[in-house]
């Protein structure tokens, strides 16, 4: 177990920068997850803890000594691969053991090390059989014990759940969480899932376009967000134009030609700049249709997309199209109905202008 | 329908031109007449016989399967090499050298064969068992780096980098995994070396040592003197071996990997 420290650090490939000016910690037992889109350089930075990468400027530390020139194979790392990567040719006992092999460990204690692995993968008795033997599920906890056998200083989990179907997916998460409490190992978390980061994570990592947007904890990112790229990557929002009209201890207040003025708690006004333009950022889940009248803004229903117990609908307040997402109770809104839209300023955020994503 | 049945009978005409030479030495090598031709008058293994005490096909036979087997060896072990620089690493002029090691598959024989001895000859060095290995060897090599290469592309680095994370080092990554999943490539390519040496005759004529004869230009030799029986015979066994080695490397390949899962 070991705290993992990036200073600076930024990666190019010829004339592709992966990852620029990286500077995080990862503490001591945390787990904390890259979430982002597509080539926003996650898999870049696992693979330069994991010492598979070599960063082109920027100090990595793991326990406070310097790794960048370490050899991967002496950094004493867990690495978990979207493609399990399980040896074919070895059986799953072979596996699990094949870290033990460069490690003093005696013949006997690694027979019962395997089982031990295998008990807390809950997969006991398979030692005898091939990977292709075992289902997608399975594979994937016999490489998360192959990983954590070892004991690993940081585990690194590049995508482990992505190859598997929705269901086992979720059930998988639940327990790679549980195992990661269990052993205290610092994890670091590879995913471009929202629901999985949020899900799992003491700390998520926003990036987009080998950037860093933001770090902090689930409900920090989710309700705070510091940019638009944030505020549209975790979830469904609504994003205005607005003006600050004023400021006082506790809230900033900003007017949009939609919902005229509305008090943002400073809280969720972190990121606002001095001047005088701001965004508005309303969650879709925030917003509630209501039948027209009762105040708030006057929209109209566009589409509606019917998703069981909820309603995601499509909504145009004067020119701007807006998203509102509300439980339905009894019937919900029919496409071409004209309804009151409410908000709660409490639940709103106050973003800088033009930040992020462009 | 009418033009099915045609083409039908042209394939067949077509393999039966290509395959019925390959018969009739097949079937001739058991006649026990004293001219190697039809018609046949009976069943005997006479030439094998006489082929067995020929010491000049013995020793032939000999320097061919030794040639064969070292061919083998280098071409394999140089091809292992190439195609992990190859594939794994990136390095300036890689698609040159891929070129390079690919061209002596496109060079006419009879090129290589002759700048290979005019190089030789710059070198002052006299023909020798030794170059008639290197020449193999350079043959060889394009095909053996071919089907590494092929197989190589398809084992993920996942693997390495896996057993890399668990604590071996580069050279334990490589026998512990990289090699055993290369294996049927490998020992696919170690075939096709073996054979190619094996029945190599061009590019031999050019390059043995005077007095040192493999098979073919062995059986060439004699064919200059007259169609002896024995060449039937011989023609048979080498058809064995270039056949049947493959094939028992394939059903013992299958019957490892059965063993295994
Ligand atoms: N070996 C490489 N050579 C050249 N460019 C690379 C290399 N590895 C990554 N890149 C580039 O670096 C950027 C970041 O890639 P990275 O794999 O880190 O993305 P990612 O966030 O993991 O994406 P994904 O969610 O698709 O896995 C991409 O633009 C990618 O094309
Ligand atoms: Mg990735």
């Amino acid at each position: 177990m070991a705290r993992v420290e990036l200073k600076s650090v930024r990666k190019s490939f010829g004339a592709v920068v992966a990852v620029q000016g990286a500077d995080v910690v990862f503490e001591e037992g945390s787990f904390t997850t890259l979430l982002g889109p597509s080539g926003c350089g996650k898999t870049t930075i696992l693979r330069m803890i994991s010492g598979l990468e070599t960063p082109t400027d920027g100090d990595i530390l793991i326990g406070g000594k310097r790794i960048n020139d370490v050899p991967i194979h002496k950094r004493n790392l867990g690495l978990v691969f979207q493609n399990y990567a399980l040896f074919p040719h070895r059986t799953i006992g072979e596996n699990i053991a094949f870290g033990l092999k460069y490690r003093d460990v005696a013949k006997a204690d690694m027979a019962r090390k395997v089982t031990e692995a295998l008990d807390i993968v809950r997969l006991p008795g398979v030692e005898d059989r091939y990977p292709s033997q075992l289902s997608g599920g399975q594979q994937q906890r016999i490489a998360l014990a192959r990983a954590i056998v070892i004991e690993p200083d940081v585990l690194l989990l590049d995508e482990p759940l992505s190859a598997l179907d929705a269901n086992l997916r979720e059930e998988m998460r639940v327990e790679l969480k549980a195992i990661q409490d269990r052993i205290g190992v610092t994890s670091i978390f590879v995913t471009h899932d929202q629901s999985e980061a949020l899900a799992m994570s003491d700390r998520i990592i926003v990036m987009s376009a080998g950037r860093i947007e933001q770090i902090g904890a689930p409900d920090e990112v989710y309700n705070r967000p510091v940019s638009e790229f944030v505020a549209n990557f975790l979830g469904a929002s609504n994003l205005l134009d607005a003006q600050v009209i004023s400021r006082d201890r506790e809230h900033v207040v900003l007017e949009t030609a939609e919902f005229g003025r509305t008090p943002v708690p400073l809280s969720h006004a972190a990121s606002l700049g001095d001047g005088p333009a701001a965004k508005l950022m309303i969650r879709a889940e925030k917003l509630t249709l209501a039948p027209v009248g009762q105040g708030g803004a006057t929209a109209k229903v566009e589409n509606v997309d019917y998703q069981g117990q909820l309603a995601r609908y499509f909504l145009r307040v004067g020119d701007t199209p807006m998203q509102a997402m509300n439980m339905i109770d009894g019937k919900p809104f029919a496409t071409g109905e004209t309804v009151s839209l409410l908000l709660n300023p409490d639940a709103c955020a106050a973003l800088p202008p033009k930040t992020g994503a462009s | 329908m009418r033009v099915w049945s045609l083409l039908k009978f042209y394939t067949v005409l077509v393999y039966a031109f290509t395959f019925a030479p390959i018969a009739v030495v097949l079937l001739l090598a058991f006649n026990s007449s004293q001219f190697g031709g039809f018609p046949i008058e009976g069943f005997s293994l006479r030439w094998f016989r006489e082929l067995a005490e020929n010491e000049a096909i013995i020793r032939a036979l000999r320097t061919s399967v030794i040639l064969g087997l070292l061919t083998a060896l280098i071409a394999t072990t140089l091809g292992i090499l190439a195609s992990l620089a190859l594939v794994r690493y990136r390095f300036p002029g890689k698609n040159w050298i891929t070129t390079f090691l690919i061209s002596p598959v496109l060079v006419p024989e009879t090129v290589l064969a002759v700048g290979l001895l005019i190089f030789l000859r710059w070198l002052h060095m006299p023909r020798s068992f030794a170059l008639l290995l290197i020449g193999h060897s350079i043959i060889a090599l394009p095909f053996v780096v071919l089907v590494v290469q092929a197989r190589l592309i398809g084992i993920r680095r996942d693997y390495e980098e896996a057993a890399m994370s668990l604590g071996a080092n580069p050279m334990q990554t490589f026998f512990q995994i990289t090699l055993p999943l290369l294996m049927p490539a490998v020992f696919a390519g170690a075939l096709f070396a073996f054979t190619i040496s094996f029945d190599n005759i061009t590019a031999t004529i050019f390059w043995r040592p005077s007095g040192m004869e493999t098979v073919p230009t062995q059986i060439f030799g004699m064919l200059r003197n007259s169609v002896s029986p024995e060449i039937n015979a011989l023609g048979f066994v080498m058809i064995c071996i270039t056949v049947g080695v493959p094939l028992l490397a394939g059903a013992l390949a299958r019957y490892f990997a059965r063993k295994k899962i």
